[in-house]
């Protein structure tokens, strides 16, 4: 009886190594979309802080869109939308960007609550003390309304990197398309997925936690 | 700079198809949030009051729904289990995988919710000649109802976002019927663009249904 030939084969040792890589790829696009994210939304909500009225008319409603559609909707639209006006961007690239901007639009709200929390006499009492308005900002505001909305920030974040999984339907070959991928070839998706989710609960169990005692420490 | 042309037509005649559609992304959404309160109040309690492996399966299910994306537990949901043998429509696959999620997240919620109310209040009740349940439902609840009002609509509207990933899983909701109506005809980026408004729309009804119903509920 001769062997037969099979499509599939089972998991190997290798393929830990494969969903290990996929992992390092959804903390690449995570850590770069939240930094960027994190830079644009800082500045964005200190507009709608200062902006008013101003802000609250034009800004406020771009960024409240990104918040009210399904980030899968806008990865779909970007990508599509992205050739016509003459951009071709591979699959990582249009995952970073919409990303980043999704990631703006939360950290907006974030860094606004913020600056709301310090309060007016504070800033006050830092401007009478003779320091310019971005000294107050630099050395007032941000250590304490960065500490104030810290733990939501790390919300932000974890969510971006969990959201980072839906880059894998641009064909991006993160963490969850790496396993999809292996499933189609191993024909074992519970043991594959499991990893798959063991990896991503090692990325962001952690950091909660330690976001989590910070705020129990701050707080006392 | 723009040589696309927009096709718009075959969109608009199947909106009927679209808002129907949009009918069913409500009804998986209320239905999800409906089950996700039911066990998030569950899992809060049992995180609060019980000891043992009840304690244990319920930390490990609030943990595990915060910590891993929720596309990984749409598949595991559906591709996970059914390798074991446990085949479930994309309905219901949907459905179990957003109240999994939504229960995860509701309960801490709840947890802080309930937390936030002192316990001689239980106890002033208690002595008061009120039984457990009569203070639970009398007085806890309704200042616990109050302090997660906001969190909850939140919540709604997540899950509203969060079943566009039914498309991922062939289930025809707002973005899945919008997938199937648009690999027909190839206006890709016409259809999701309308689906994105219509998103969009349904989410501004429910944050305005939200703040009338809390105008009145919260009067005093």
């Amino acid at each position: 009886m001769e062997p037969t030939m099979s499509f599939f084969s089972g998991f190997q040792p290798s393929d830990l190594l494969y969903l290990a890589e996929a992992a390092w790829r959804t903390v690449l696009i995570s850590v770069l979309s939240i930094s960027i994210g994190t830079f644009l939304g800082a500045i964005f909500g200190w507009m709608m802080y200062e902006g008013k009225w101003a802000a609250a008319l034009t800004l406020g409603p771009v960024l409240d869109v990104f918040r009210s559609v399904p980030l899968i909707i806008q990865l779909v639209l970007f990508y599509n939308f992205a050739p016509m006006i003459g951009l071709n961007l591979d699959p990582f690239l249009s995952g970073v960007v919409i990303l980043s901007i999704y990631c703006a639009s939360l950290v907006a709200n974030v860094a606004r609550g913020g600056m709301e929390a310090v309060g007016q006499p504070m800033r006050r009492a830092a401007r009478s003390l003779g320091m310019s308005y971005w000294q107050d900002l630099r050395y007032v505001v941000l250590p304490i309304g960065g500490r104030a909305v810290f733990p939501s920030w790390v919300g932000v974040a974890l969510g971006v990197m969990k959201d980072s999984a839906l880059v894998s339907v641009l064909g991006y070959v993160e963490l969850l398309k790496a396993s999809q991928i292996l499933i189609t070839r191993t024909q074992e998706p519970l043991l594959i997925l499991t990893i798959a989710g063991a990896f991503y609960f090692a990325l962001s169990y952690p950091i909660s936690r330690y976001a989590a005692t910070l705020e129990k420490r701050w707080a006392s | 700079m723009l040589d696309y042309n927009f096709h718009w037509r075959p969109v608009f005649k199947s909106l009927p198809d679209l808002l129907a559609a949009g009918l069913t992304t409500l009804e998986i959404a209320a239905l999800s949030m409906v089950l996700g309160i039911i066990f998030g109040l569950a899992l809060a309690l049992i995180r609060m009051h019980m000891r043992g492996p009840l304690k244990w399966v319920a930390s490990a299910w609030v943990e595990l729904a915060r910590n891993t994306p929720a596309l990984f537990q749409l598949f595991f949901f559906g591709f996970g289990l059914g390798a074991v043998g446990i085949h479930m429509s994309p309905y219901v696959i949907v459905l179990a995988a957003l109240s999994f999620n939504c229960a995860g997240y509701l309960a801490e919620n709840f947890r802080g919710g309930f937390q936030a109310i002192p316990d001689t209040q239980i106890r002033a009740a208690r002595s008061l000649g009120m039984t457990a349940w009569q203070s639970y439902t009398r007085i806890i609840i309704p200042q616990v109802f109050r302090i997660v009002y906001h969190p909850l609509t939140n919540q709604i509207v997540w899950a509203v976002l969060m079943s566009s990933l039914g498309m991922l899983v062939g289930f025809r909701e707002l973005s899945g019927e919008t997938q199937a109506l648009a690999s027909r005809t190839y206006r890709i980026f016409e259809y999701f663009a309308v689906t994105a408004v219509i998103y969009y729309v349904i989410v501004k009804i429910i944050l305005g249904a939200s703040r009338l119903l809390s105008a009145r509920l919260f009067r005093y």
